[in-house]
């Protein structure tokens, strides 16, 4: 065991490495989005009573004056001083209101991947052990009305039905109804900081309002993954190694979780990393519908109030994030399919 | 044997298979039906609405659907079946605009890259990959924000997200094809490579060109809808599906489903119509590709 985990270190270690280029890119892109901000910043931070010589001293400051290359070093140093500016809706570094609302965004996001894959497999793989079948044509159905529905318009009909209608759910404002105390901060996913101090009843109000907008962004998210498993099923079930499996007298319950689900998995992983940016960016649309206190509805409220250091930081966030969760996705291939290096690639 | 004599077998088979598709697979022909209506409501629709999409008249605020007003009014009193119909140019154009914005320069882009390769498509590549590793809706809202909040920028901003699906293609296409026989061929009788690639072999991409570019007209009206729901390009007025969803979502906590409700569904069937008529399209261009 201890031989096999060192053998994959190169691997990975090349991986991380290849990773590098990628953040150069996200960086310098983030850059020039600053850079390209509509208006001029200095005359921006200098005020409306400003006249033509506070102006050319702000310019300075801010380092404005400088050519490009330049600033994009100062911007360099900022960043990895964690400095992203302030925001001037609430006055805060960026940084610390994207650290503070981060965990009720991954929160959401992570319930909607588990439901998302939790349906989406097991229903790819019965599609593809029944071509033509009724629950084959439901996939199909659902793979092309999944990706053809707004999320946000989704989250709408889900709140007309569930809470207007039904009154089943309770209403989309927040992560928590206000009646409930937050609990400690520990991790922040609220979830887990409820059982941490052992509050059943906060559990599962926190719950309840996490419900709807999970569900919401698992409907969008569930076609890609839904169709890819059918596609890999089927191809997998059509090959040489399941035919000998079969042949050799493998129970079917074998054969099909054991060598079929486990080589079609590869590029079901691969379609993660699409998944992931679809999620990412319907993640936004989501948060807004349900008033989700994440960094979603915190770029909005930015968007809208032109508060444009906070909406670059958050782009920039979540880029970072993306490429982390591609490389989390890379590294899950070792563990799935261990012929896999990155070196040949 | 004359050249309407060698042409009329390959054209009567592709017609036969196209026929044949559309028998198998009855869902295609109601897409293309779908995709004519939406055509129509975008060409006539606003010469055709019974009402004025503007017309705001407090005294028939929030009227639920009736003969009068088939979708219902909304908290202005404006006819939500106009708004609709009239939103279909607008949501059309910009995705169109959009698509065929990453269509010609990711054609170009790609085709350079794939028949010359070397730092061309080096540094082409390394720009494709930069703009996949951010969210794609992400990055459309910061372009947005930082070019500013216009309903151009939505457009460019749309296109740019799309860039890298077109000019992967089209480089893929290319370079299978930059030195096969043909394209030999072509450059032995005297064509100048700009000639032998827009001519000769840039036409043998369009096929699978045309499916990426009716998938990716659903997933552009998803993004520009989306886009304007969260307040960026379309201004309040303006008769847009996305805005309309917007601003209907404040009135369905009270029961008022029709503002949301019409505009969402009549953006999900284009966007279904256009995922539909792609999926119809593989099957007409590339039988293999099924899945």
């Amino acid at each position: 065991m201890a031989g096999r985990m060192k053998g994959r270190v190169g691997p990975v270690a090349t991986r991380l490495l290849q990773a590098l280029p990628v953040i150069a890119g996200v960086v310098v892109v983030s850059f020039l989005l600053t850079r390209a901000l509509p208006g001029d910043p200095a005359v921006y931070f200098a005020g409306a009573a400003a006249d033509a010589g506070s102006i050319a001293q702000i310019r300075a400051e801010l380092g404005l004056d400088q050519p490009l290359a330049v600033q994009f070093l100062y911007y360099l140093g900022d960043l990895l001083r964690g400095d992203l500016g302030n925001s001037i809706s609430t006055g805060q570094p960026v940084l610390a209101d994207l650290a503070q609302r981060l965990p009720a965004s991954l929160e959401l996001t992570l319930t909607a991947l588990v439901i998302s894959c939790g349906i989406a497999v097991p229903l790819g793989v019965l599609a593809a052990t029944r071509p033509g079948s009724v629950v084959d044509h439901l996939c199909r159905v659902l793979v092309t009305a999944g990706v053809s529905l707004p999320t946000f318009f989704t989250g709408v009909v889900m709140i007309y039905v569930f809470y207007y209608l039904l009154g089943i759910a309770p209403s989309p404002l927040g992560r928590l109804d206000f009646i409930y105390l937050e609990p400690p901060r520990v991790t922040g996913f609220l979830l887990i900081d409820t059982v941490l101090i052992g509050d059943v009843e906060t559990f599962w109000a926190a719950l309840r309002q996490l419900v709807m907008p999970a569900v919401t962004l698992a409907l969008f998210t569930m076609a890609p993954i839904a169709r890819m498993t059918r596609a890999a099923m089927m191809q997998a079930l059509s090959s040489d190694y399941i035919r000998t499996a079969r042949a050799a007298g493998l129970a079917s319950r074998k054969v099909l979780f054991g060598y079929a689900l486990r080589n079609a998995m590869l590029p079901v992983v691969t379609t993660l990393g699409m998944v992931f940016s679809f999620m990412l960016g319907s993640n936004v649309l989501v948060e807004k519908v349900f008033a989700w206190p994440g960094i979603g509805s915190y770029a909005v409220e930015a968007l809208v109030a032109s508060d444009y250091a906070a909406v670059q930081g958050f782009v920039l966030a979540m880029a970072l994030l993306f490429v982390a969760l591609n490389l989390l996705i890379d590294l899950a291939y070792t563990v799935i399919d261990p012929r896999i290096g990155f070196g040949a690639r | 044997m004359s050249a309407a004599d060698a042409t009329r077998p390959a054209t009567q088979g592709t017609l036969q298979h196209i026929a044949y598709v559309l028998r198998e697979n009855p869902v295609t022909l109601v897409a293309f039906a779908m995709f004519a209506v939406l055509i129509f409501a975008a060409v006539f629709g606003p010469s055709l609405v019974p009402h004025d999409p503007y017309a705001s008249d407090a005294a028939r605020a929030l009227q639920p659907p009736s003969a009068a007003h088939w979708f219902g009014t909304d908290n202005l009193g404006r006819d939500v079946f106009s708004r609709v119909v009239v939103a279909t140019r607008l949501d059309l154009a910009i995705s169109v605009a959009a698509v065929a914005l990453s269509f010609v320069v990711g054609s170009v882009l790609g085709a350079a890259a794939g028949y010359w390769g070397g730092w061309i498509d080096a540094v082409l590549g390394r720009l494709m990959d930069t703009i996949m590793a951010f969210p794609l809706f992400v990055l459309a809202m910061g372009i947005v924000a930082a070019l500013g909040n216009t309903i151009e920028n939505i457009v460019y901003a749309t296109a740019v997200i799309n860039l890298p699906f077109y000019a992967r293609l089209v480089r893929a296409e290319v370079n299978i094809r930059r030195n096969a026989g043909f394209a030999d061929a072509a450059r032995l009788a005297g064509n100048s490579d700009i000639r032998v690639l827009a001519l000769h072999i840039l036409p043998n991409a369009l096929p699978p060109m045309m499916v990426q570019v009716s998938l990716n007209l659903g997933w552009a009206i998803l993004n520009a809808a989306g886009l304007s729901f969260i307040g960026l390009g379309v201004r309040p007025p303006t008769a847009e599906w996305g805005i309309m969803v917007a601003e209907g979502a404040n009135f369905i906590v009270s029961g008022e489903w029709w503002l949301a409700l019409f505009p969402g569904a009549a953006l999900m069937l284009a966007v279904f119509t256009f995922n539909l008529m792609g999926d119809g399209l593989r099957d007409i261009v590339d039988p293999r590709r099924r899945t």
